[in-house]
């Protein structure tokens, strides 16, 4: 049973990390209707940005973060300005083989700007577990937590109280309407990008940490997909509970299942749930919530 | 204070819509446009907003001008800016934000915070039922309450004018007199100028000054509204129904009219 907690717990911590990057990807579906198949290599392009200032002499953690978080929020801007503007009112498919295209694109860059061997990405966090009782928490889940508790606040705040925030609820909610009330959709679409990429930027750092920065981040960034598709693709509430019941099946199975299989069951497990809820659920738990008055 | 000279529009680069549609709404007056399903009503006023984009329309001639400039070929947001205010045909209302975020939002263009304010009293000043479900999502309002919300969310821009499209559609006859009644006190009481865009003809001309008449894509008629009132071309055609019982447009009934002199 103490085993049991403990996965759950820190399975629960690194889950609010998915949360918050599958948030990043449910703004941009809300607000454009775009799936955005980079996700992934975003937060793998942050992973290596991050790790690449952290080898520069004398760069301390927090200039990295400001810098990142900054350079991660223009380049979602110019994605969204450079190849998603032009496209639109085109074909869905058309849109989705452009943001698969954009991630081959990204994952190249990485190679030829910072080559493809694995990089550390060091933070000053201490590595002995902190023993709650029966639960052993290992402090990097809870800096992740910490931080991926702050960046989803910051952006519930700036949905529900500022005006640009309510903005971009009203451009998912209809977009002509918003139009006519003078609402910039462009502007609005560029934002949910931006946002994306400081989502982005956080997973890059956390995970970057956990496991060593090369190209396999984009595949950690890839379960944004089980994540959304679990909690509902336009749900905001769904992406958060999607990413907490993924961080807490995923290390269950590995708690349990891997010693028996030899390991590697966080890899697939999402991918079954994900099957599983497809099956069930199309919209997901939350997604597709149309209000039907009585 | 708005002219629409000679307008054309197309959907898809193909469909012609609107056959050079002439019309002018004079400062602090009520403006009716009239016709029946299909005429190209809510296609004129998607063109005075610009919101023609979305649905791949296009205004290839003619031009618009608000108080002596030209807003064809502007951005949405430039011509709220201006003055102008859309309320779309359908209601339209955020359904995830609550009545009170739906006006917020139909600010955002404006800046001045404390103004902003006011203006959030002064609609539920008109429309107090909002003030009581300013906290409930839109999506869960009554029709009624909806139509009440998609108007205040156009008066929080502060416009000049507003284009109503069709704002009694779906409402039980009371609630649409109480529209009417609101829309005529913003009129006199705001001093906002308004296009409005109906199909119960009888309602719209009895607060319109003026009324235009649209068919096909083209003005066939104008005048002021007591002269449409009492004019029989219109009143069979919006009785609706002609002696054989089909529905029949205003040009099919101005030929009858016109064969009926000749048997006679
Ligand atoms: N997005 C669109 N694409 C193609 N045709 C359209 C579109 N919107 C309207 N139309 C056509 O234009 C004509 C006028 O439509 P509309 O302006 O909505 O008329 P009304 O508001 O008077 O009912 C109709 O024949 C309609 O089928
Ligand atoms: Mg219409």
């Amino acid at each position: 049973m103490e085993f049991f907690f403990d996965l759950v717990t820190n399975g629960l911590l690194v889950g609010l990390t998915y949360a918050l990057v599958a948030l990043g990807f449910v703004l941009i579906y809300k607000a454009t209707s775009v799936i955005n198949f980079a996700q992934g290599d975003l937060v793998m392009f942050a992973g290596y940005a991050a790790a690449v200032m952290l080898g520069m002499r004398g760069m301390p953690v927090w200039l990295m973060a400001l810098v990142l978080a900054v350079g991660m929020v223009v380049l979602g801007f110019v994605i969204e300005r450079g190849i998603l503007r032009p496209l639109v009112g085109q074909p869905v498919i058309a849109v989705i083989m452009v943001t698969i295209g954009l991630s081959f694109v990204l994952q190249g860059l990485v190679a030829i700007l910072w080559g493809a061997s694995t990089r550390d990405l060091p933070l000053p966090v201490r590595m002995e577990p902190y023993i709650l009782g029966p639960v052993f928490l290992s402090p990097i889940n809870l800096v992740a937590a910490v931080i991926a508790i702050v960046f989803l606040i910051a952006f519930g705040l700036f949905f529900t109280r500022s005006r640009l925030g309510v903005a971009m609820r009203a451009v998912a909610d209809d977009q002509q309407a918003a139009m006519v009330i003078g609402i910039k959709v462009p502007r609005v679409f560029a934002l949910s990008w931006a946002i994306a990429g400081l989502a982005a930027a956080a997973g890059g750092v956390i995970w970057g940490n956990m496991l060593g920065v090369d190209t396999f981040l984009a595949l950690v960034g890839l379960k944004v997909f089980p994540v959304v598709i679990l909690g509902g693709l336009d749900s905001i509430a769904g992406a958060i509970i999607g990413g907490l019941i993924l961080g807490a099946v995923e290390s269950l199975a590995a708690g349990y299942l891997d010693p028996y299989v030899g390991g590697g069951t966080k890899d697939f497990i999402p991918y079954v749930l994900m099957i599983l809820v497809l099956f069930v659920r199309p919209y997901g738990f939350f997604g597709h919530e149309t209000i039907e008055r009585v | 204070m708005l002219k629409l000279n000679n307008i054309e529009v197309v959907y898809d680069r193909t469909i012609l819509v609107l056959h050079g549609v002439s019309l002018e709404v004079p400062k602090g007056q009520i403006v009716a446009l009239l016709g029946a399903n299909g005429a190209g009503k809510s296609t004129t006023l998607k063109a005075i907003s610009g919101v023609l984009k979305p649905e791949r329309g296009e205004i290839i001639a003619g031009s618009i001008d608000f108080n002596g400039v030209r807003i064809d070929h502007r951005e949405p947001a430039e011509i709220v800016k201006l003055g102008i205010s859309q309320v779309m045909e359908g209601r339209r209302v955020f359904e995830h934000l609550t009545a009170e975020e739906n006006l917020i939002a139909g600010a955002h263009t404006r800046h001045d915070r404390r103004q902003i304010r006011q203006d959030l009293e002064l609609v539920y000043g008109y429309f107090p039922r909002l003030a009581e479900r300013r906290h409930v999502k839109a999506g869960y309002l009554s029709g009624g309450e909806q139509q009440m919300l998609a108007i205040g969310r156009g008066l929080m821009s502060r416009p000049k004018l507003m284009l109503l499209d069709e704002p009694s559609l779906g409402l039980a006859p009371l609630l649409v007199e109480e529209i009417f009644e609101i829309v005529l006190r913003l009129n006199q009481e705001e001093d906002v100028t308004v296009l409005l865009v109906e199909q119960n003809a009888a309602m719209a001309l009895s607060i319109a000054h003026h009324g235009y008449i649209m068919e096909n894509g083209r003005i066939v008629l104008d005048g002021p509204a007591e002269v449409l009132r009492n004019n029989e071309d219109i009143k069979e055609f919006y009785l609706g129904l002609s002696e054989v019982g089909v529905r029949k447009s205003y040009r099919d009934v101005k030929h009858y009219r016109r064969r009926k002199r000749w048997l006679s």
